[in-house]
């Protein structure tokens, strides 16, 4: 073959390839964050506020700093700010968890657009990428394998999480608060405070899904940046059953799944290029279908968690 | 998810968690009761506006220019009435798709779905009865529009009852589907070839467009609002069925031993929200729009779900709340001319008074003026 850069079909599934780990990343985040937040008896539904608010952070202090890591570590702040925030509220008696998400989802996606407006115009310096590709010579592959640190970083947090629940103290503390919030107040452990950070860990974990919106891929900062992939990555931790290794595997498959529009595009099949990119929410909702079920309770879920109960 | 969302409270709450115990009203709760729920809401808005003016007073802004300013473009002239009560009119409407199965003990919070799955079912029975009579057409739309919106909600309901998926997280990822269906449609098989910039289906025509309410520029949709709202506050709190809807919302269990069929008042309960709130894209198609484009998804379904929140869910609270909502919503052009508010702005004032109302949630039963009044 005389063009390397021709290589037929094959582009579908190299592109779909690349757009999972590309696509994925926020998606990992979020899912992450958010299992540790359901993990200790209540769910955030406001990490989609959470993300976009972590985006603009994100881009506007990449902006004013010059550093694309200082924008990720000020969106995990606002994240932690945002879970701070939704945890100090559920902590009052007789506040609902998930309406005060729906509450936050709203309001981090007007101040930050708010905030944001005047850095829709001028660019940020983005995040680096290590060229994983470098020996071959199909620039499709090299694309496929152009993959950003956040990404790596969050596929070695996930087992980093199983280890972290499963054997340390604050693991268990944070599952016994998931699990019968009497048995942790019998332990001395005041839940709401348990729950508070937890949410705050969800909310950082979530604000730097959001910087990876906005500093990498697709790398700008806009209104339209996030449609719905903080609600599809709640959803995602309950197809995931509460388990870090799970959410990684189920971000990837998303990631896919969104990836398969453009890819498509990008070899010319254009029909259908919405409908291609409902592919995530479809499949989430496939999901949810095959997995739950009306007559008993989800393996894994934590038994203090309201979406469960 | 069965928690306090959608029965009043005040009413006895039993829960599980953690401080959660078996909380008997106050014998004085009638007349304190009734007040509260006057007072705490009124409050978290005003505290709401508070906060939002010093919000904009660390940007430079006079909160004073805020509130005036909001005043005149909400409720100051005729003129920002009728922008107001033509806001109001799918806020009415989208509220009822998350106050109706609200009183089942369900969250939805897909109004906008069923808006955009209503208008675009409203535009193709329009389309394919073009030359019929006005009033056909009409009649036709809403009737399209009604049914698609409603099995739109339907099917989270279904979801819910038979597959245990819970609702909240369905009607949303339902919003998204809507949204590309639509995206779909007026890119593709239902594009009028002529509109270049903004890809829309062709309009449904001028004789079938819906005018307004004699004497203003309030379309009809604002008076079907508030029959909508009307109606289903009687079918709630004065019929057999709405009664058996609270009961099942109440207490589950309870519900299906006195032999109520839970899946049956489901199913019924979330179609006819739904249909509310395809009849709210019905009307921005025809009174507003003329044809459906993505312009439609103006977050009116969004805001439908703070308008119901903040009615406490009663479906006769709905009209003034959304009133007030639709003010607000007027008012954004007058901050964005005068003030140099980004159109934002508007949300973060919404999402203020979300937050500020749920989190006032937390004070009814224990303001110790209610409970001196009648001790």
């Amino acid at each position: 073959m005389a063009d390397p850069g021709n290589i037929g079909l094959w582009t579908v599934p190299l592109a779909v390839l690349g757009g999972a780990v590309r696509v994925s990343t926020p998606f990992l985040f979020v899912s992450l964050g958010e299992c540790i937040t359901e993990r200790s008896g209540r769910i955030n539904l406001g990490l989609e506020g959470t993300l976009v608010m972590g985006a603009m952070a994100g881009y506007g202090i990449s902006y004013l700093t010059g550093s694309p890591w200082i924008g990720v570590l000020a969106a995990g702040v606002t994240g932690a700010g945002m879970g701070a925030l939704h945890a100090g509220i559920c902590g009052l008696p007789r506040v609902n968890d998930i309406a005060v998400g729906i509450a936050l989802m709203l309001f981090g996606v007007g101040l930050a657009f708010y905030l944001g407006k005047p850095l829709i115009e001028p660019t940020a310096p983005r995040l680096p990428a290590i060229d994983f590709g470098w020996w071959s010579d199909i620039p499709q592959l090299r694309a496929a394998l152009r993959i950003n640190v956040l990404f790596i970083i969050g596929v070695l947090l996930a087992p980093v999480l199983v280890w972290a629940l499963r054997t340390t103290r604050w693991g268990l503390i944070i599952r016994t608060a998931g699990e019968s919030s009497d048995a942790a107040l019998a332990m001395g452990y005041s839940v709401n405070i348990i729950r508070l950070r937890a949410t705050m860990f969800g909310g950082f974990l979530a604000g730097i899904g959001g910087s990876f919106l906005s500093l990498y891929y697709p790398g700008s900062w806009n209104e339209g940046l996030s449609s719905g992939q903080g609600i599809t990555a709640v959803a995602l931790v309950i197809f995931a059953r509460w388990n870090p290794m799970l959410c990684l595997a189920a971000s990837l498959l998303f990631g896919g799944a969104a990836a398969l529009g453009p890819a498509l595009q990008s070899v010319g099949y254009s029909h259908g290029y919405h409908l291609f990119n409902a592919a995530p929410y479809i499949l989430t909702l496939l999901i949810m279908i095959a997995t739950c079920s009306p007559k008993r309770t989800l393996i894994g879920a934590p038994a203090e968690l309201s979406i469960t109960r | 998810m069965k928690a306090d969302v959608g029965a009043p409270v005040g009413t006895p709450v039993v829960k599980t968690g953690a401080g959660e115990f078996l909380r008997l009203p106050p014998i004085t709760a009638k007349i304190g009761g009734a007040a509260e729920y006057v007072v705490i809401p009124a409050g978290a808005l005003l505290a709401s506006l508070v906060l939002f003016g010093i919000f904009v007073a660390l940007f430079g802004k006079n909160p004073l220019d805020l509130y005036f300013y909001m005043y005149q473009g909400a409720f100051g002239t005729w003129f920002s009435w009728q922008n107001t009560l033509t806001r109001a009119a799918p806020l009415i409407l989208t509220a009822l798709c998350t106050a109706l199965p609200a009183q089942l003990g369900m969250v939805i919070i897909g109004g906008e779905g069923a808006l955009l799955i209503g208008a675009l079912c409203a535009t193709s029975a329009a389309l394919a009865m073009a030359g019929a009579p006005p009033l056909v057409v009409d009649t036709a739309m809403a009737v399209a529009g009604m049914i698609g919106g409603g099995l739109w909600i339907m099917l989270s309901g279904a979801l819910r009852q038979y597959r245990g998926v819970n609702e909240t997280i369905s009607s949303l990822l339902l919003v998204y589907i809507a949204l590309a269906i639509l995206n779909f449609l007026v890119e593709g098989p239902m594009r009028d070839p002529t509109s270049l910039n903004k890809p829309s289906t062709p309009e449904i025509g001028t004789a079938n467009m819906i005018g307004s309410i004699p004497g203003t520029d309030v379309h009809w949709g604002f008076m079907f609002g508030v029959i909508a709202a009307v109606l289903s506050y009687i079918l709630i709190y004065h019929t057999v069925f709405g009664f058996a809807a609270r009961v099942a919302g109440g207490n589950l269990r309870a519900a299906r031993v006195v032999g109520l069929s839970v899946g049956k008042l489901i199913l019924i309960v979330c179609f006819l929200a739904g249909a509310a709130a395809g009849l709210a894209g019905m009307f921005e198609v025809a009174a507003v729009q003329g044809r459906t484009n993505a312009n439609l998804a103006a977050g009116y379904g969004f805001a439908g779900i703070l308008v119901a929140f903040l009615a406490r869910q009663n479906p006769l609270a709905v009209i003034p709340v959304a009133i007030l909502l639709g003010g607000i919503g007027a008012s954004g052009g007058l901050l964005q001319r005068r003030l140099g508010l980004p159109d934002a702005s508007v949300l973060v004032l919404e999402g203020m008074i979300f937050v500020m109302v749920l989190a006032s949630d937390t004070l009814y039963g224990r303001l110790s003026i209610f409970r001196a009044k009648g001790a």
